[in-house]
């Protein structure tokens, strides 16, 4: 299969300290790590896609680390995830999801064996476009507080033949969070839902 | 603090390829961005002194972070540029009142040098404006290969009553650049020109 060609890289960090309302004593920390790669099987159609999976899997491991770097290098602090794909206009929606598995597994690896399902979302779209990262806790998908989401895009990707991949972890709830539902003080942690 | 920080965001561009070719080594690029409370907001205030005092002390804060996102050692920073965005409820003149009275000298304090003009933009505008910091060599202006700019946006800034502020700084001129003009080794670095 294809080597995976990254043309560039993209670190966000957010650091949020109220909302309008009282200071968070620890300000919500979001990070976003993306990569542009040549996408290779724009302009044409490749039914046999699924080897390139693999091939992603040591940028997802790459990302998901440069992300636990850049909210201090400690992945304890780490309470909630979302992934994303933005494809360019020669490509078709399915080889975005082709970083469902690498992204999500190099997250799950470094987080010491999170269990909730890596929220996700993904489109194509032309240079620029802004792509909304849903988030949800590591380990309990039900967490009220931890939905969350954030945006992402860089200005001059993806190009038609290119892909924009997306990790985000944050550090908490969202910074005046008091809508009630399962708390991340109570959950069991087993099944990934509570 | 003066400044009544709601958020701080960074971002890290790093160019790896340009059309196929490597960048070799990759440039890299960093911007801090903070959004405050406007002081002076929805009304006229003659007397502007409080917004360059925040400046001030943005310049140094914003420089660190940004110098810190980017990994490296303040002084060997090549270029540098800075931009605000006022929400609607403040004036194109607070944005000025922040970026040109003091901020600037706690940022060559930062850098260790400094000896051209920051270049900078400012705007008004709503939640999700996109700013385009200029960017320059930080000794020498006229240095072509460091003419550039970095685009940043939050999709939750400025409010009507905020202001945007960044500051940017890299370690490289523009990937793959070819287009003549004083090189940087060239540099006298004195009158912040040549």
């Amino acid at each position: 299969m294809p080597e995976v060609r990254v043309r560039k890289k993209l670190t966000t960090l957010e650091e949020t300290f109220h909302e309008g309302g009282p200071t968070a004593p620890t300000p919500l920390r979001r990070a976003a790590a993306l990569a542009v790669i040549q996408n290779p099987f724009a302009g044409r159609y490749v039914p046999d896609i699924l080897g390139f999976m693999d091939d992603l899997k040591p940028l997802g491991f790459e990302m998901a680390g440069a992300l636990i770097e850049a909210l201090g290098g400690d992945a304890r602090v780490v309470e909630g995830y979302g992934k994303g794909a933005i494809v360019g206009s020669a490509g078709e929606l399915e080889h975005g999801a082709l970083w469902h598995v690498p992204g999500g597994y190099g997250m799950r690896e470094l987080l010491g064996g999170a269990k909730a399902i890596v929220a996700s979302t993904k489109k194509v779209g032309g240079p620029g476009t802004r792509l909304d990262i849903p988030i949800t806790h590591l380990n309990a998908a039900y967490v009220r507080s931890h939905f969350d989401a954030m945006e992402v895009g860089v200005t001059d990707a993806p190009r038609s033949d290119e892909i924009v991949l997306v990790l985000v972890m944050t550090t908490g709830p969202r910074v005046h969070a008091r809508v009630g539902g399962l708390k991340a003080s109570e959950v069991k942690g087993e099944d990934g839902l509570r | 603090m003066k400044a009544k920080i709601r958020k701080i965001a960074t971002f890290v561009e790093e160019t790896c390829t340009e059309m196929g070719r490597a960048v070799q080594p990759p440039t890299r690029r960093a911007a801090a961005v903070a959004v405050i409370e406007n002081p002076c907001a929805g009304k006229y205030v003659e007397d502007l002194t409080e917004l360059m005092n925040i400046g001030e002390e943005l310049g140094e804060l914003l420089t660190q972070r940004a110098v810190a996102a980017l990994g490296i050692p303040a002084n060997i920073v090549e270029s540098y540029g800075k931009a605000a965005a006022v929400g609607e409820n403040g004036e194109l003149e607070h944005a000025a009142a922040i970026l040109h009275p003091k901020l600037g000298t706690p940022v060559r304090r930062v850098l260790g040098k400094g000896a051209a003009l920051i270049p900078s933009s400012k705007k008004r505008g709503g939640l999700g404006v996109v700013l385009d910091i200029p960017l320059g060599h930080k000794d020498a202006a006229f240095v072509r290969s460091h003419f550039d700019g970095m685009e940043v946006r939050l999709n939750d800034a400025p409010r009507a009553n905020e202001i945007m502020i960044a500051i940017a700084v890299t370690d490289s001129g523009r990937p793959l650049s070819r287009v003549g003009g004083l090189m940087k080794d060239q540099i006298k670095g004195e009158d912040g020109l040549r």
